[in-house]
């Protein structure tokens, strides 16, 4: 069974249905106990990083989300919940997040004229990686997002994207920890089978 | 289509629009004697499946059950159609706003609220981020040929605002992406307004929806390179079939212009 954070933000209902499309198990859950059986955690969110790290800590799940992590259990961060993996973001003040992967998030800078990058742009794998497995050579997503993450540690980006100039890490991975700035669940075919991918490392441990 | 080579860049959006009454697509039944060409998640599948990008349902159902039936046909498509999409049409409160976002649409869009409560634009943002918050502008032509003015309540009523101004006064409350149809152009399907989509679009740092006006695949492309759109909206071309939008993907792909492909997923 794969847990989806309900920390209070975003559009879950969206990414469980897109796993049972895929006929995978998935349910939103706010449920310490309950997520804490889960075999594999999802982090989604939209909105901003400070509200979103407020709501992980206020609900107690950040530490159902860290326990994951040491215990090797798989996690996906999708957008917003990709990047409060890292360690903090300048959004709204300076605030800090999980620390589970190594970098920071910061805005798109001034020479990108429109803000939010918002569409579908295509991710350019740096590195093979189970959730890249039946996908395009460079398979495109849905994304919308005003930050980006700016990550310290090269081998944990195994995709990037490129807009308006800037080239920034829109997947990452290191060991069973893995976060998608863009939303696979609105990102039709090559989303799903992201999803299935992601399901497939879940269910195979 | 072999698009080998996929440009990293962001690509533009095709978005099919659907008009709603009652929890039925109509558009276009005024014209075809289709009987049940109208279930809007069927619709939604439809253009899912041809390529669209995201897709717009444009409510007009005019009963007191309204938002009932507008959430229940929003928890249907959101359930089956795993593309982005907006919804408008009725919606007056930041409540309307979370009713329908709650209900597993990615986006909502205001016009006449947002001109009667421009703090709409703001709370909807402040609550849902901004990618949520559309705010369409209906538009035509000064007759002195000053500019263009802006028309709320389906294009019945000035707004007492110049198209421009507004759009960037949008932006600055926390629109996200502004929705621009041209009146004058709207039904002609002689294209888009080219110089209207041009002047807001060089006015404002969110991305611009071109609307109406849409006859051909040329049309697609002029409000891209011309106008500087991030993305076309269109109802009847797509509706009639006259134009596939993979077709239209291939054509424009073809004229230099960065589009998604259609998916390809391999075992």
């Amino acid at each position: 069974m794969i847990g989806i954070v309900n920390y209070g933000i975003g559009n879950l209902r969206s990414v469980e249905k897109a796993f049972h499309a895929v006929d995978s198990e998935a349910e939103v859950s706010s449920d310490e106990g309950r997520l804490a059986e889960c075999d594999g955690l999802v982090l989604p969110g939209v909105g901003a990083f400070g509200d979103g790290m407020d709501g992980l800590r206020s609900s107690g799940l950040d530490r159902i989300v860290k326990r994951a992590a040491e215990d090797g259990r798989p996690i996906l961060g999708l957008c917003l919940g990709m990047q409060l993996l890292f360690e903090g973001s300048d959004e709204f003040g300076a605030h800090s997040g999980l620390g589970l992967l190594r970098g920071r998030v910061r805005r798109f800078p001034d020479t990108v004229r429109v803000v939010p990058h918002t569409g579908w742009n295509s991710v350019t794998p740096a590195r093979a990686n189970p959730l890249f497995e039946g996908l395009d050579a460079s398979p495109y997503f849905y994304f919308v997002h005003s930050y980006h993450v700016e990550s310290d540690d090269d081998a944990d980006v195994i995709g990037t994207t490129e807009y308006d100039g800037v080239v920034f890490p829109s997947i990452c991975a290191r060991g069973s920890l893995f976060g998608a700035q863009f939303h696979p669940e609105k990102s039709h075919t090559a989303g799903l089978r992201m999803l299935a991918n992601f399901a497939k490392v879940v269910n195979g441990r | 289509m072999d698009l080998a080579l996929n440009p990293r860049m962001l690509a533009k959006r095709i978005i099919p629009c659907l008009d709603v009454d009652n929890g039925r697509v109509v558009k276009g039944l005024r014209f075809l004697s289709l009987v049940d060409a109208g279930d809007p998640v069927e619709q939604a599948d439809r253009y899912n499946r041809e390529g669209a990008d995201e897709l717009v349902f444009l409510d007009i159902t005019a009963s007191s059950s309204r938002r009932e039936i507008v959430m229940h046909m929003v928890r249907d498509v959101a359930d089956r159609v795993f593309i982005p999409f907006t919804v408008g049409g009725g919606i007056r409160t930041v409540d309307d706003i979370g009713a329908i976002l709650g209900s597993g649409a990615d986006k909502i869009s205001i016009n006449t609220a947002a001109i009667a409560t421009p703090s709409l634009i703001t709370d909807g943002a402040r609550r849902y981020g901004s990618q949520a918050i559309v705010v369409a502008i209906d538009a035509r032509a000064r007759e002195d040929a000053g500019g263009w003015e802006v028309f709320t309540h389906g294009g019945r009523q000035r707004a007492g605002l110049d198209a421009i101004d507004w759009a960037r006064q949008a932006e600055s409350l926390g629109a996200g992406e502004i929705l621009l149809t041209s009146m004058d152009a709207d039904g002609t399907r002689d294209g888009y307004d080219i110089r209207l989509t041009r002047a807001v679009s060089d006015a404002v740092r969110i991305p611009v929806i071109a609307s109406g006006g849409a006859g051909s695949i040329d049309h697609l492309r002029e409000a891209f390179e011309d106008g500087g759109a991030s993305a076309v909206l269109a109802a009847s071309i797509f509706h009639f079939g006259e134009i596939g939008i993979a077709d239209a993907k291939r054509e424009l792909a073809a004229s230099g212009i960065v589009v998604r492909p259609a998916d390809r997923v391999h075992e």
